[in-house]
């Protein structure tokens, strides 16, 4: 049914009609429900869509593919670190761009900037409300060491004294591409890491207890 | 672009109106003495000044004095001075707040008295705001260390 006058604001008619034709030709088509997955696809199709891989390589690569960190940021570096999460330097292509506000689904801190005593309460808390595996990567001088306010009443000479710290990436702030690379290393790190170690359950291999 | 007014013209204005209270003045500055301040500000603000903002408060340590230092605006008639007040105690400094004519001063006022130890009488809430509860001493007196 045509409406008269009515105003091409969001689509010409033509569109609105070819959607119509669409529909309608979805409609007439159906004669029966389509059959299940299982009746169609023959063994042929299945042995080339499933592989064979380690637990070690799949763990691996799900979690250095998706290291989530958490949205947290303490001073200057942090814009840095902003500019690495948007497009000119997209983290997204590590699989990194959710920035978690909650540390509950974070899996990598960037303690990005200068760690003041007031702030380390809030810092340490943060960390351990992370689930594990967790990874933390200390970014600038400030939160390596201190940096130029080491000597400082107020300043935490370097974060590695409250939580522990898996990559430094130095610099006052240091370029995206810097922690870029600090990202990468990381991922060496978690892809070499023995997975069932940090899975802490015991593992069962020839009649004993794995060593944990 | 704000107008700054002439120091020595408000200092005539305050005279005016709260003799005696009006310790020094020049071109851009007004120093009034601490025992009268709220009553200067309270002035400035509901004056003809008009001055309805306070855009800065900060103090110095000169060892011999502090000195508190309010940068005043106003939106209304676009115009801007800098009303000092003088402190001469070491032991216990003490000056009023303003915190009941601009509400802006409650953070800053906490800021001055954390790391310069000066404190406002009347402030609503008087602590420590960038350093902790326990710390020893106020870090930005030229005689800490």
């Amino acid at each position: 049914m045509e409406i008269e006058n009515r105003p091409d604001v969001y689509s010409g008619r033509e569109l609105d009609r070819a959607e119509g034709a669409e529909i309608e030709r979805m409609r007439g088509a159906i004669t029966q429900p389509l059959p299940e997955p299982s009746d169609w696809i023959d063994e042929e199709e299945i042995k080339k869509n499933i592989l064979l891989t380690t637990v070690e390589k799949m763990v691996h690569w799900g979690r250095h593919y998706s290291t989530w960190p958490v949205n947290f940021g303490l001073a200057c570096c942090a814009f840095e670190m902003i500019s690495l999460a948007a497009s000119r330097f997209d983290l997204s292509r590590f699989g990194m761009e959710l920035l978690r506000a909650s540390p509950r689904q974070a899996d990598l801190m960037i303690v990005a900037g200068t760690v003041t005593w007031k702030m380390a309460p809030t810092v340490r808390r943060i960390y351990d409300q992370m689930a594990d595996p967790k990874w933390v990567l200390a970014m600038g001088v400030c939160a390596i060491s201190g940096g130029t306010f080491r000597e400082s009443y107020s300043v935490v000479p370097g974060v590695n004294c409250i939580i522990p710290v898996d990559v430094y990436v130095p610099g006052c702030p240091p370029r995206p591409e810097a922690l870029m690379y600090g990202l990468m290393k990381l991922h060496d790190k978690v892809t070499s890491e023995d997975v069932t170690h940090s899975l802490k359950i015991p593992l069962i291999t020839t009649g004993k207890r794995a060593k944990i | 672009m704000t107008v700054a007014l002439w120091g020595k013209g408000v200092a005539d204005e305050i005279s005016k109106r709260i003799p005696g209270s009006v310790a020094s003045s020049d071109d851009n500055n007004v120093v009034v003495s601490g025992d009268m301040l709220f009553a200067v500000a309270e002035f400035l603000k509901t004056s003809e000044f008009a001055m309805d903002y306070l855009a800065n408060l900060t103090s110095v340590d000169y060892l011999d004095y502090f000195e508190i230092v309010y940068h005043l605006v106003s939106l209304k008639r676009n115009h801007r001075i800098t009303l000092k007040t003088r402190v001469y105690d070491r032991e216990k400094p003490a000056v009023a707040s303003v915190v009941p004519l601009w509400r802006g001063a409650d953070l800053q006022e906490r800021e001055v008295y954390d790391l310069m130890g000066i404190a406002f009488e009347g402030h609503p809430n008087l602590k420590r705001i960038f350093l902790w509860n326990g710390y020893p001493g106020h870090p930005l007196r030229r005689d800490y260390l």
